[in-house]
């Protein structure tokens, strides 16, 4: 699945960087906790969460996630979507809660990384 | 290899520079993908301390065959009891910092566990030291 195939699905908008839409989604993962999110997301992860300012973009990019989904309809900080741009992470955000977007996802077939 | 990054305590914009430049260098010079994870892990971790709680540091890094070697030094108030701040989930950061996602008590635990070998030395008032080693997989025992 690919970043793009998730826009509908999560009604989404793509606030920032659309040049990543084509990223590869392999698992997902939610969290707010920022060091928790360097510690345990992976490459490839789409990651959900209700953080919405420019450390959101430095994890993402250290972690190497597909896209970022805000959830809860948390507005994004102009700072972050300019360095989503640059990075090209694609900043997605959504109306729904957290809990439906994951959901969402797991019934799309996107897991959690479970073990190790 | 040498690498060095002046880190500004409160400058939440330049937040994660220091470990985003280490991580791409250690891909560029050919270091594997989990090594580079771990060592952009800690990285960021002691790069996010000092902007959280000190006033300025230096990150610096050195890229030998055997091991990567990441140093955080800072000027700032120190630990006073670290077996507490080792504790997962213990944290001295306020109250608005916590909001952003910072100050879940997991930096220095993260370190530890990412790390190969992790010293933290502190003085109060002054500030706070951190060394640790990552080893790299030796090239004659690949599996």
């Amino acid at each position: 699945m690919k970043v793009r195939d998730v826009l509908d699905m999560l009604e989404c908008t793509v606030e920032a960087g659309a040049g990543g839409l084509d990223n590869e989604v392999k698992c997902g993962y939610a969290s707010d906790l920022l060091s928790d999110v360097m510690a345990h997301a992976r490459d490839g992860d789409i990651w959900v969460t209700v953080q919405a300012h420019e450390n959101i973009i430095a994890v993402a990019t250290l972690v190497g996630l597909a896209a970022i989904v805000v959830a809860g309809g948390v507005e994004c900080e102009p700072e972050a979507a300019r360095r989503a741009d640059e990075e090209g992470i694609p900043l997605l955000r959504t109306r729904l809660p957290a809990f439906e977007a994951v959901g969402r996802l797991y019934a799309a077939g996107v897991r959690g990384r479970t073990g190790s | 290899m040498r690498l060095e990054c002046k880190v500004t305590g409160g400058d939440f914009q330049a937040a994660g520079e220091a470990a985003a430049k280490l991580k791409r260098t250690l891909r560029q010079v050919g270091i594997d993908a989990e090594t580079a994870r771990r060592a952009a892990i800690v990285a960021y971790e002691a790069e996010m301390n000092i902007v959280i709680h000190a006033f300025r540091g230096v990150l610096s890094v050195d890229i030998s065959p055997e091991s990567i070697e990441i140093v955080a030094d800072d000027e700032g108030p120190g630990i006073p009891d670290i077996p507490l701040a080792m504790q997962e989930g213990y944290s001295t950061a306020p109250e608005h910092i916590r909001e952003m996602g910072f100050g879940a008590g997991l930096g220095l635990p993260n370190m530890k566990r990412y790390s190969d070998e992790f010293h933290i030395d502190s003085t109060v008032g002054r500030g706070t030291n951190v060394r640790m080693v990552i080893n790299l997989p030796s090239k004659g025992s690949l599996t």
